[in-house]
């Protein structure tokens, strides 16, 4: 199992030599964002106005915290299905976003985007909310403040872990993982 | 038989000291089949996940906090003892106060309306299913299910002579499916048999069940084997990442059906199988 330790914002260089498979401890500033706020963003795209955040070589995170318990810099903030923002993210690949992290299969118009584009795809794990909030240094919440849980989040990675699902070159562990393992 | 006198008041301390354990502690016959199947886990980033599962299940017992952001839409099930006197106020409202307070520090993923999508703050209502029993105690069971599971459950009506195999295509499929969606390694829920409404809850009341307790029918028994080393034959394994830990457990609940039909759902629980009950 080959381990990248990356920061963000990331360069192509950062991204080229990844592989489906790979593990990687993500820090830097990643965005929070998931269904509402990616609606959201959407619709001001499609209005022809900027988006709230900095897309060129960022990383949206698909999350919604629970609040913070004293003494933590967010609450549990584990992955939500990545799959629910398929229909958003072509366009925020366009504009540069580099990787997004989260759980779940992506749309087969996604995974070509992300090969077009130059981006990956990364998973964390699904139900490991406490243990990941551990490597969220500081949240706070840039836009969309209405949405509550489901605003945009900045959030601080620090060796966040995540394993690299589809790569810029095709690859998709998803797929060819459960081959290697299947019994027929 | 002397009518027992109990108020809304316990059942809503209850219920509310209920919910917070659930969401930080994970029920350790679940805990107990997580490490083993880390320990026998074949495919190493399989392996890595379970690791981190079951760190995270130990940090958020440790320091108090939800092992997982998502803590759902609470699904409570009372039993309520038909020699029980309710006082003091309603019992759906001590419910609903129960769920305000638990969730007070958690976070709020309950809407008012699927269309019109207001948060409503207090994450309430609760889903409530109720069932009227002989006794005198009242028995508050509740599931904290977070929605990437939900959102790859299914139902379907076979029809009557559909038989075991197309009951287990159908559930593979549905794990298949799901995939990595639903967090695996999963808790997977099989409703056999009553009516579209009645097999979906018998599915969910299926995660109930603790894991390492086989259905008492044998023939259900067998089935519920059979269907586990069917779905972990699909290889996708934990977080979906290939291996042999797709499923801890197949917990199956029949009931009686119509002539006309083998109704089957399939509820999957995730890798934070949020459970607890309380008897008062």
């Amino acid at each position: 199992m080959r381990e990248w330790r990356l920061r963000t914002p990331l360069r192509e260089e950062d991204v080229l030599p990844l592989r489906a498979g790979d593990w990687v401890y993500l820090s830097g500033v990643v965005y929070g964002a998931r269904d509402a706020a990616h609606q959201r963003i959407a619709e001001a795209l499609r209005r022809g106005h900027e988006p709230p955040i900095p897309l060129r070589g960022q990383v949206i995170y698909y999350v919604g915290p629970a609040p913070a318990k004293e003494g933590w810099a967010v609450g549990p903030a584990g992955p939500t299905t990545s799959g629910r923002m398929d229909p958003f993210t072509i366009p925020l690949l366009e504009r540069g976003l580099k990787a997004t992290v989260g759980k779940g299969t992506r749309s087969a118009e996604v995974k070509q985007a992300m090969v077009r584009h130059r981006a990956v795809y990364l998973a964390t794990v699904g139900g490991g909310a406490a243990l990941l909030a551990r490597h969220i240094l500081r949240a706070r919440p840039v836009a969309y403040e209405d949405l509550g849980t489901e605003a945009i989040w900045e959030l601080e990675f620090s060796d966040f872990p995540a394993v690299v699902v589809n790569d810029v070159h095709g690859g998709d562990l998803y797929a060819e993982a459960a081959a290697r393992y299947a019994r027929a | 038989m002397a009518v027992r006198e109990l108020p809304v008041q316990e059942v809503r301390d209850a219920v509310a000291e209920l919910l917070r354990r659930a969401v930080t502690h994970l029920p350790p016959d679940y805990l107990v089949a997580l490490r083993d199947a880390e320990a026998r886990e074949a495919s190493p980033l399989g392996r890595k996940m379970l690791r981190l599962l079951v760190e995270n299940a130990e940090l958020a017992q440790r320091a108090g906090v939800a092992t997982c952001q998502d803590t759902g839409i609470p699904v409570l099930f009372v039993q309520l003892g038909q020699d029980v006197h309710l006082t003091g106020g309603a019992l759906r409202e001590a419910l609903e106060d129960a769920v305000r307070e638990a969730y007070r520090d958690l976070r709020k993923s309950v809407v008012s309306d699927p269309l019109l999508r207001q948060n409503t703050g207090d994450n309430t209502p609760p889903i409530v299913h109720y069932e009227v029993v002989p006794g005198d105690r009242v028995r508050v069971a509740a599931l904290v299910k977070g929605f990437g599971a939900e959102m790859t459950s299914a139902v379907r009506m076979l029809p009557a002579t559909a038989g075991e195999t197309e009951v287990k295509q159908f559930v593979v499929e549905v794990v298949r499916q799901a995939g990595p969606n639903a967090c695996p390694p999963v808790i997977v829920g099989v409703g056999l048999g009553s009516s579209f409404d009645g097999v979906a809850l018998l599915a969910k009341k299926a995660l109930l069940r603790p894991l390492g307790t086989p259905n008492p029918k044998p023939h259900l028994a067998r089935l519920e084997r059979e269907l586990l080393e069917a779905v972990n034959d699909t290889g996708v394994g934990p977080q979906g990442l290939g291996g042999r830990f797709t499923a801890l457990a197949v917990h199956v609940e029949s009931y009686p059906t119509h002539i006309a039909a083998l109704p089957v759902a399939v509820n999957l629980n995730c890798s934070a199988p949020r459970r607890a009950e309380v008897v008062l």
